[in-house]
């Protein structure tokens, strides 16, 4: 080699360390020294810790053993992290939907004037976001029937307790019980038990027939002490419901709410809540706008206009400007914390907005005629997928005699926690459903697996 | 002094701005050979059909009409409005953390090994014995927290006998409604004549009926409870929990722990505190933090470590849920970024940052600050005017307005709280605004704002007649 830059001695090593590089102090902090010195000097202390009016005893001292790193190895070091996530594909379902979420999803909500705002507290200069809410509110509005729409809870479960707390503060009802399916995620329930525990309310189950409501079941568990009656359609196991009028018939002339519980994508092809009956709408909104992010997700809230005073959460209405042209604003804010109090309709004050963002994005990018195509397609590849399981020896698909949304369940011949964790070594995540049945989901984004899920399923059945 | 002139897109047709979707295109839809019998689907759906392009325009434009921290100052008092760094983004949008919250956890274990972590990041910077990231934002975690409360004096078979929540007059709002929601009644706490709590009226309204005290510290004056281990000592000798709500933690980072402070009970801000960004009014998250021996209250599932492998684990006597999954994924990743990115070192420079922005920026400004010392925020009066006149007054100037009207000890107020992430320059340009309009005249006010998107809003109409879609647009 023809060596025209000698070798010369360096203390420079390689430094592997994860805390390369990493500053003193916050990086987000934009003060120099000289900064410091005049604004303390302007305050007339000669030190930012005399600025702290914290009693001795109760001082400590900042050693948490947290050690900082440079952006570059929170990165490295997060990325391989979650690298530890199994690289399988997901037939999960049960509430958290996977749908292919576009571009201009994240390229628009990521947009810094939205992601970095907060609640609307001064609409003359929130008139963007505000457009966004009142257009997602409108969404909600038309696929719901409501009348009304709130600009998002937490997410299913959360919204489920809200209408409880909802129908306790509208109905005079005898007695204070909330009636649920056999068929509601434990999780949910669980969440509506904690919401309905100030209030004292009674969670009491009905029984349902092959995945569905049985409305004489459902009429014979009615009483005088139902505030409200909650039905899932799709439920979390994939099953269309066939008696929503029944169901609505049977509660039109109670003091009892009827509470559908759905999602916006299934909402844009089956039966519209307001033609059945219903009071209010619950759900999951975040199947559109997020792919599944751990259980993440957005509340969905709708209720008939006699409600309105009574409902939680933020509303965004229009209004107008000392110009006379047509603005948005936050409205009827004596409903919430920061002005009623303990006399709130709600605690809630953050809440899912830029999520909603997203949803409304990705709703106005399908359309709808992209919602009920998709919508569509949903309703074909279980009953497809379950078809050809069902031609496998061992199982029967789907396990309930009904339409499906998504997914469905599935008998199988032996033990479930054998298969499911048979399919999971080999790629696959798939439901457990008790000892003898599992449960699918398939949609746009892994439909192109199912011919690999199919054939490991014989194999593992075989 | 700086000026600004906000975006305004606006069509002489749509009576107003940038047209809705919905006015640009309507489509009404029907759904035609579905794969579902007719009674099982609805007639059709009408919303507006537009290409990609035009709806990349639509929410650009938007965008432009709205006012955010990358945009300028934003001191909303209490909120935290700090800096939100743009690599956390990155992280929480790669494809490995997107993954379903029913998988089995041994599928999951990377987005474990981060739950797990942080419940441990969290724990150290309060001071607590157990941390759960359930609670999808502060108040859920106030809820949350309060049920924690509620089982502890249940176990101790003292559930009926304790129905009340005491919360001092200057707390959120949403502690009065937290502790609503869980059941309880709220005793309403006065402050005494420096702002802070009173003690005798604290001791008179402490009892056998108490089940917490909720407090916030430094308080929304941006005071320190100096009497902190009184207070402590005069609610647990009744027999309460302390409650800390964690809204102004960013004051205290490195500097005091609420567990120290001998808080039982706690929530974090982590959208405030750790720089999740709001995100136009959520999601943020709430973990709760809980001291040694409440531990088994805490909501299901804990992640756990069990030699390398997380799992998941019910609480022995846990309240259950509070959220139908493990909460705001998303959000916990980033704050998790965040802290492993500042370290103990940038965390203890956030507090002194925060607070030394506070006292510079409240004495560069020439309204009355009647409490103090402050940390993070202090309230100033707007004397004279109205502060919401105040604050539409602050918004031609580049800035976003504090927090107004609120707390209500303080006649006009104007909540303030820089952050640690303002410059000095930054400051000034802030003070200067608030100057502008302390000397401007009554008309030079009512007449605000005119750099804005939407000139001043009617509120009384928009609540007396509402509109709440673009349904209701056209009744």
């Amino acid at each position: 080699m023809n060596q025209t830059h000698p070798t010369r001695e360096t203390d420079l090593s390689f430094d592997e360390s994860d805390a390369a590089q990493a500053e003193s102090g916050s990086p987000f902090t934009p003060h120099d020294a000289e900064d410091v010195t005049e604004m303390l000097a302007a305050i007339g202390a000669d030190d930012v810790e005399e600025l702290f009016d914290v009693p001795e005893p109760v001082r400590y001292d900042g050693s948490f053993g947290i050690e900082g790193r440079s952006e570059r190895a929170v990165r490295r070091r997060l990325d391989r992290t979650l690298d530890a996530n199994a690289d399988v594909v997901e037939f999960l379902g049960r509430g958290h939907y996977s749908h292919y979420v576009p571009s201009v999803v994240d390229s628009l909500s990521l947009r810094s004037e939205f992601i970095t705002s907060y609640t609307q507290y001064q609409p003359e200069v929130s008139q963007g976001f505000l457009q966004v809410l009142f257009e997602f509110q409108s969404l909600v509005t038309e696929l719901t029937g409501m009348d009304v729409a709130n600009c998002s809870m937490y997410d299913a479960a959360t919204a489920l307790g809200e209408a409880a707390t909802l129908a306790d503060r509208v109905r005079a009802a005898d007695g204070s019980t909330i009636l649920v399916p056999d068929y509601l995620r434990a999780e949910r329930r669980a969440v509506l038990e904690n919401y309905a525990d100030g209030p004292g309310l009674e969670i009491r189950e009905f029984p349902t027939a092959n995945g569905m409501v049985d409305p004489d079941a459902l009429e014979s568990a009615l009483g005088e002490d139902v505030l409200l009656v909650y039905v899932e359609n799709p439920t979390t196991d994939g099953v269309i419901e066939e008696h929503l009028d029944e169901i609505g018939s049977i509660l039109e002339d109670r003091e009892t709410l009827f509470c559908l519980g759905s999602d916006l994508l299934a909402l844009s092809l089956l039966q519209n809540p307001a033609d059945v009956g219903a009071d209010v709408v619950v759900g999951n909104a975040g199947v559109l706008g997020l792919p599944n992010v751990y259980g993440m997700g957005i509340g969905l809230f709708a209720c008939r206009e006699e409600f309105l005073r009574q409902v939680p959460g933020r509303l965004v209405g229009a209004s107008e400007d000392a110009d006379g042209d047509r603005t948005y604003t936050l409205t009827l804010q004596t409903r919430e914390q920061h002005i009623r109090r303990e006399r709130a309709t709600s605690n809630i004050c953050s809440n899912q907005a830029w999520v909603a963002l997203r949803t409304a994005i990705h709703a106005a990018y399908l359309g709808p005629e992209g919602l009920t195509a998709l919508a569509d397609r949903c309703t074909r590849l279980p009953a497809r997928l379950a078809a050809e399981l069902d031609a496998i020896p061992g199982v029967s698909a789907p396990a309930n005699d009904a339409y499906h949304f998504r997914e469905f369940t599935a008998e199988i011949d032996g033990d479930a926690e054998a298969v499911v964790s048979e399919l999971a070594d080999r790629g696959f995540a798939v439901h457990r459903r008790g000892d003898d049945a599992i449960q699918v989901c398939v949609t746009e984004t892994n439909e192109e697996h199912a011919a690999e899920l199919l054939e490991t399923v014989r194999e593992v059945m075989a | 002094m700086q000026r600004h002139r906000q975006a305004k897109w606006d069509e002489t047709e749509s009576d107003g701005h940038e047209p809705l979707l919905a006015e640009k295109d309507l489509t009404r839809h029907e759904p035609s050979d579905t794969y579902l019998p007719d009674d099982l689907t609805r007639d059709g759906v009408e919303l507006p059909s537009i290409s990609e392009p035009e709806l990349v325009r639509h929410y650009t434009r938007l965008s432009q009409m709205n006012y955010g921290i990358d945009s300028g100052p934003y001191p909303l008092g209490s909120c935290t409005m700090k800096y939100n760094p743009k690599f956390t983004e990155d992280i929480a949008g790669q494809p490995a953390a997107a993954v379903h919250p029913d998988r089995d956890p041994e599928l999951a274990q990377g987005t474990l090994q981060v739950y797990h972590e942080l419940q441990d990041y969290l724990s150290r910077i309060g001071g607590m014995s157990a941390v759960t990231l359930q609670p999808p934002a502060g108040a859920a975690g106030e809820l949350t927290g309060i049920l924690v409360a509620k089982a502890y004096h249940e176990h101790n078979d003292e559930g009926d006998q304790r129905e009340e929540i005491l919360v001092p007059a200057s707390a959120h709002g949403t502690n009065f409604a937290s502790a609503a929601m869980a059941g309880y009644d709220i005793v309403e706490l006065p402050a005494d004549d420096d702002g802070r709590v009173d003690l005798d009226a604290l001791s008179e309204a402490v009892g056998d009926s108490t089940a917490a005290l909720m407090l916030t510290n430094p308080n929304t004056l941006g005071l320190f409870e100096r009497d902190i281990e009184e207070i402590a000592t005069i609610v647990h000798d009744a027999g309460g929990l302390l409650y800390y709500d964690g809204a102004n933690l960013n004051a205290l980072l490195g500097r005091a722990r609420p567990g120290d402070m001998g808080f039982d009970v706690m929530h974090f801000n982590v959208h405030k505190t750790f720089a999740t960004p709001h995100g136009g009014g959520g999601p943020g998250a709430g973990p709760i933090g809980v001291r040694e021996g409440l531990e088994k209250f805490l909501p299901s599932p804990q992640v756990r470590v069990d030699g390398d492998e997380y799992t998941l684990v019910e609480p022995a006597e846990s309240i259950g849920k509070v959220h139908g999954s493990m909460g705001n994924w998303l959000v916990l990743l980033k704050t998790h970024a965040y802290i492993s990115r500042l370290g103990d070192e940038g965390l203890v420079d956030t507090s002194a940052k925060a607070v030394l922005n506070a006292n510079y920026l409240a004495e560069r400004i020439d309204l009355e600050v009647p409490f103090g010392p402050f940390h993070h925020e202090f309230v100033a009066s707007a004397g004279e005017t109205d502060a919401a006149d105040f604050a539409k007054a602050m918004l031609d100037n580049g800035v976003h307005p504090p927090t107004t009207k609120w707390p209500e000890i303080v006649d006009e107020a104007l909540m303030t709280e820089p952050t640690e992430a303002e410059s000095k320059r930054s400051l000034e340009r802030l003070a200067a605004a608030f100057n502008a309009v302390s000397e401007a005249d009554d008309d030079a006010i009512a007449a605000a704002p005119r750099m804005t998107a939407a000139k001043r809003i009617d509120q009384t109409t928009a609540a007396r007649d509402p509109k709440l879609s673009w349904q209701q647009l056209s009744d």
